[in-house]
């Protein structure tokens, strides 16, 4: 956090050149990654890596260019709150869509264990 | 307030607030909260992608594989670099540059923004008309997943519209921007304006960041 104590006084921190260019870099290297790795068969797990690097991205984005790194308590508080309200749209919404099969699955419930997993495999 | 203490505060200070930092840390707040609505805005069309996806899998990986990952790939190189060149013109209005100079680093990311929306036209959606791929309208695809392939589209064309739709506001604001800027508005005081419109050019490139590899990459392309 950063210290808002004094007045006035305080100055803007600045974030250097250098940062800004490191991220932009680490950025187009995530870029490259992403679409080379779309190339190679991992099987379910290339949508995984894309998502984690997009999440890296982000982080990225948020920390340096957005600043974040150096905002307020408040800020950061909201913008948690922001990411996990979309975390109970998702969540929410999947949970009921993941075991609405069970209507139409009736054995579902008595015979082999969970819907839910072979439904999750389908994701990737 | 005696005039000298009015005095002594730097142009686009609002009386409101108790100095120019307070009022620059409020103006952060306001966008994201701002931002945050935006965040529940696009998810509500992620958290549908996912369902339908989830519902659809085979059918979404057809439709990607419609899409042509060279252009999504540059398109959002093209909005990296512009992310960089918006966070270095606030950075050149915080240290004081010449306006020319942050009007130099505002141009480039409007040439960047306009850019990607002309990739975006020229090589994808008007290759998607000519293709027959934009459903409801010039629809002709007939290979296998018809109907889950136009469903993918209708998902494709919604978020990248919609994003599309936001980078022209971020045109249209960076442009308020230069002008603000050209009439010597901003200062190393004060420069609230550039700096959250910044945060809302870098929310639209995050957007991408997630289209990208969900839109294009869906099921790898080996």
């Amino acid at each position: 956090m950063s210290d808002h104590g004094e007045h006035g006084t305080h100055t803007e921190h600045i974030v250097p050149i250098s940062t800004y260019l490191l991220v932009f870099l680490a950025l187009m290297i995530g870029t490259g990654v992403t679409t080379w790795v779309a190339y190679i068969d991992l099987g379910k797990w290339n949508t995984v890596v894309a998502l984690v690097i997009a999440f890296c991205k982000m982080i990225l984005v948020v920390l340096f260019f957005m600043h974040v790194k150096y905002a307020t308590g408040l800020t950061r508080v909201i913008i948690i709150a922001g990411f996990f309200w979309l975390g109970i749209m998702i969540t929410l919404s999947c949970s009921d869509e993941l075991t609405r099969t069970w209507e139409i699955v009736p054995q579902g419930w008595l015979g082999n264990g969970s819907m839910i997993l072979p439904l999750l495999s389908r994701l990737f | 307030m005696s005039e000298l203490a009015h005095g002594a505060h730097p142009q686009g200070f609002a009386h409101q607030f108790e100095d120019i930092e307070q009022q620059r840390d409020a103006g952060r707040l306001g966008m994201w909260t701002f931002l945050v609505t935006e965040i529940l805005f696009f998810g509500g069309m992620f958290t549908s992608y996912i369902i339908y996806r989830l519902l659809h899998l085979p059918s979404f990986v057809q439709g990607s594989h419609q899409l042509i990952v060279k252009f999504g790939a540059t398109n959002t190189a093209v909005l990296i670099f512009s992310s960089l060149t918006m966070a270095l013109a606030i950075r050149s209005a915080q240290t004081g540059k010449k306006k020319g100079t942050i009007i130099f680093w505002l141009i480039l990311t409007m040439i960047l923004g306009a850019a990607f929306i002309a990739i975006k036209l020229r090589f994808e959606w008007y290759r998607d008309w000519t293709e027959g791929l934009i459903p409801g309208v010039h629809w002709f695809y007939n290979g296998p997943h018809a109907p889950g392939v136009k469903m993918f589209m209708c998902f494709y064309f919604f978020m990248t519209g919609l994003h599309a739709i936001h980078m022209v506001v971020g045109l249209g604001i960076l442009t308020v921007l230069v002008i603000m800027t050209a009439r010597d508005k901003f200062s190393s005081e004060y420069y609230s304006p550039l700096e959250i419109s910044g945060l809302y050019w870098h929310f639209v490139d995050i957007v991408w960041i997630f289209l990208f590899p969900l839109l294009y990459l869906i099921g790898g392309r080996y």
